[in-house]
């Protein structure tokens, strides 16, 4: 296990490696000048232009601030925001629970509907729900997130008025930040109304970010499910008296959850650049927006940073998914 | 009476290229504690008759009988659930592939517990006593480990016996065994056998073993039942069949066994068993048929008297030629 572990570890570095040189050649490539949006619309003299050149090092060769951007790296050390000037770390993690907590609901709704959507399915092949479903999930699959959020926010905002537009939560309601996670937080402060208005708004971009991995999971989770049901031990289930629930909700979801929790950590990548637009569209301070604002004004080490943290975040998430392997089935463990 | 009774049993599968008729108006009898073969070429339709008594069966397939009662019990008339309070209890079967018909994801013990928290009221501690004597009862060495085994790292030999001692947790009056050592080693499919049988005749309960092999059948069986093409073609007690089959299938298959083929004979029978497509009109076996006429090309053949093995045939073979046909 250890060994394993370990392994696994080592195959982090050239990904790593990889997304650091990505990241740093991106940002770079797109056009547009730091300083110049920077100074905005006051612009300013030729002299304080090459200072602040000099300071943020962009007069040296792209490989010597590479080399520095790198060693700052292995050093723990991300940079400082050109914005803000606080530390690129500090300003993730003061987010990241935002996205955290956005994503994981997305993540429970789409799991929690997906897979007994999936297990119907396919327990009822070919008949209506079957395919009312999978039609379903196709258009849920296809449908283009932006479009498909303000549709929501104009039907459920809008004309109905029953979830507010933006925000993680009602104006009205001001407490420190204890874990991060508005949930939690706003159960802490023991204020009346702080909850269920931090639930309001965390209902549509959890709906909207949870569309996609759902329909991915609910189809994933049913394909693998009709390949099981034909298996001999299902059979073997079945001749036992089982009730059907427990054939096809224990016995062929055991087998069948493997691919289908492959999926749900690739959703976490999915559901991390979804996070980046559903987070745009209903102005949800995480990660996210943070990326896309700083994107806009070319603030290098936070796009660097934090394009190389949510690549570790996904890469963990992958490695507690190919532990879960084991978890599921034992056949997996003994290799 | 007798434990089991099914009278002219069909199933249909509605499939992709019309109805199929996998089961032709089969009667099954099993008496308390008797072992009964059915045999017959792959497509027989044996195993299909057996599901439709387990009900396991997808919905694709029509079940239709005139009798099927289990000791006195009209299971047709069961609900799904009341179905499955006899499946796995009074009635339980154990398949062909001991390897893939364990669950790969749960241990041996997990499995044999199940059955006895089904369909018993026992406790945790109760029902892992029970586990344990099941698998000594199997043959199965060390069971208190053994308990703790995944699929994948038992044997051939001892998956089956994981099988047999869950089919055996609720000591069931039947036990229907569907090939149940074909895809084991030699060696291991005397052990096996070995053990059905003297678990059969300890526990008094009802053996259904499905098989290819006659030579199984000799050593084994009480009374036999030959199945051609999803129809019943014979059936009598085994010494009796050996001695004089009817019904020209039979003495074929006889006559397949290695001890009997005469050096001129190939030990098999020419021709395959008609699938969904190529029924021939008249006897279905009349294209492989040495005693096949125009007659048999053309009219189905009558049921002949017990007398003469209740031999499916326009022509049943009495000893004289029998003698002849070999
Ligand atoms: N679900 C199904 N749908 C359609 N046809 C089926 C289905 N199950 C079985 N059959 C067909 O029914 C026929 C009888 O099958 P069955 O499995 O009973 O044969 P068998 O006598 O048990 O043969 P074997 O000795 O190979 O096990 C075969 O032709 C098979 O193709
Ligand atoms: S009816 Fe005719 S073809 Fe069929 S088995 Fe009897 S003799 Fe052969
Ligand atoms: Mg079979």
């Amino acid at each position: 296990m250890f060994r394993f572990f370990l392994t696994r570890l080592l195959t982090f570095v050239p990904t790593f490696i990889g997304v650091t040189l990505i990241s740093f050649a991106f940002i770079r490539v797109l056009p547009g000048d730091p300083i110049i949006v920077m100074a905005g619309e006051r612009g300013l003299s030729e002299a304080r232009y090459q200072e602040l050149r000099e300071q943020f090092g962009f007069d040296q060769p792209l490989i010597v601030q590479f080399w520095d951007y790198l060693t700052g790296i292995l050093h723990g050390n991300l940079g400082m925001s050109y914005v803000t000037k606080k530390p690129v770390w500090d300003e993730f993690f003061a987010l990241f629970p935002a996205t955290v907590e956005l994503s994981l609901c997305a993540i429970v709704i789409a799991i929690c509907l997906g897979i007994p959507a999936g297990v119907i399915a396919a327990v009822n092949r070919g008949k209506f729900f079957d395919r009312a479903l999978m039609s379903t999930a196709l258009v849920g699959y296809s449908m283009p997130i932006f479009w498909w959020a303000l549709l929501l926010i104009i039907v459920f905002s809008g004309n109905l008025g029953w979830t507010p537009v933006s925000g993680r939560i009602d104006l009205l309601y001001y407490f420190p930040d204890a874990t991060g996670f508005m949930l939690i937080d706003s159960l802490l402060s023991g204020q009346k109304g702080a909850f269920a208005s931090a639930v309001e708004h965390l209902i549509l971009p959890s709906i909207v970010l949870a569309t996609i991995p759902l329909a991915v999971i609910a189809r994933q989770t049913r394909s693998a499910m009709l390949e099981v049901l034909g298996e001999d031990y299902i059979r073997t289930a079945r001749a036992k008296g089982l009730a059907p629930i427990r054939v096809s909700g224990l016995h062929a979801l055991r087998n069948a959850l493997i691919p289908v929790v492959t999926v749900i950590g690739l959703s976490v990548g999915v559901l991390l650049a979804g996070a980046i637009l559903t987070e745009t569209i209903f102005s949800w301070p995480g990660i996210g927006k943070w990326m896309v604002d700083s994107i806009y004004r070319r603030d290098y080490p936070v796009v660097q940073g934090g394009l190389l943290l949510i690549a570790g975040m996904v890469m963990i998430v992958n490695l507690i998914v190919d532990l879960l392997y084991g978890v599921i089935n034992p056949k997996i463990r003994k290799r | 009476m007798a434990l089991l009774s099914i009278r002219n049993l069909s199933v249909e599968f509605s499939t992709a290229g019309g109805p199929f008729r996998a089961v032709d108006g089969v009667d099954v009898t099993v008496d308390k504690g008797e072992i009964l073969a059915i045999v017959g070429e792959s497509g027989s339709g044996k195993s299909v008759s057996m599901m439709a008594l387990m009900g396991l069966l997808p919905w694709t397939a029509r079940i239709t009988a005139d009798e099927m009662s289990f000791d006195g019990t009209d299971l047709r008339s069961l609900t799904a659930r009341q179905r499955r309070q006899v499946i796995g209890r009074d009635i339980s079967m154990i398949f062909q592939e001991p390897m893939t018909s364990l669950n790969p994801c749960f241990t041996a013990g997990f499995q044999i517990k199940e059955t006895l928290r089904q369909h018993l009221k026992l406790d945790r501690r109760a029902r892992h006593a029970r586990a344990i004597e099941l698998m000594e009862m199997v043959g199965i060495p060390d069971p208190a480990r053994r308990l703790n085994a995944f699929p994948h790292q038992l044997s051939g030999g001892m998956s089956q016996r994981v099988m047999i001692a869950m089919a055996l947790a609720c000591q069931p009056r039947l036990l229907i065994a569907d090939e149940p050592t074909t895809a084991l080693d030699v060696t291991i499919q005397a052990q096996i056998l070995d053990l059905l049988q003297d678990l059969q005749k300890s526990t008094g309960m009802a053996l259904i073993l499905i098989t290819h092999d006659m030579g199984v059948v000799a050593e084994t069986a009480q009374r036999v039942q030959v199945q051609y093409a999803g129809q019943k073609v014979e059936e009598q007690p085994v010494r009796a069949l050996f001695e004089t089959p009817h019904h020209p299938y039979t003495a074929a298959l006889l006559a397949a066994l290695p001890e009997r083929a005469t050096e001129r004979r190939l030990p098999t029978i020419p021709g395959v068993v008609p699938g969904q497509f190529d029924r021939p009109e008249g006897c279905l076996f009349s294209p492989r048929c040495r005693f096949a006429d125009d007659i048999c090309r053309h009219r189905a053949p009558p049921v002949q008297p017990p007398a003469l093995g209740i031999a499916r045939c326009h022509y049943p073979l009495d000893t004289a030629a029998t003698e002849a046909a070999r």
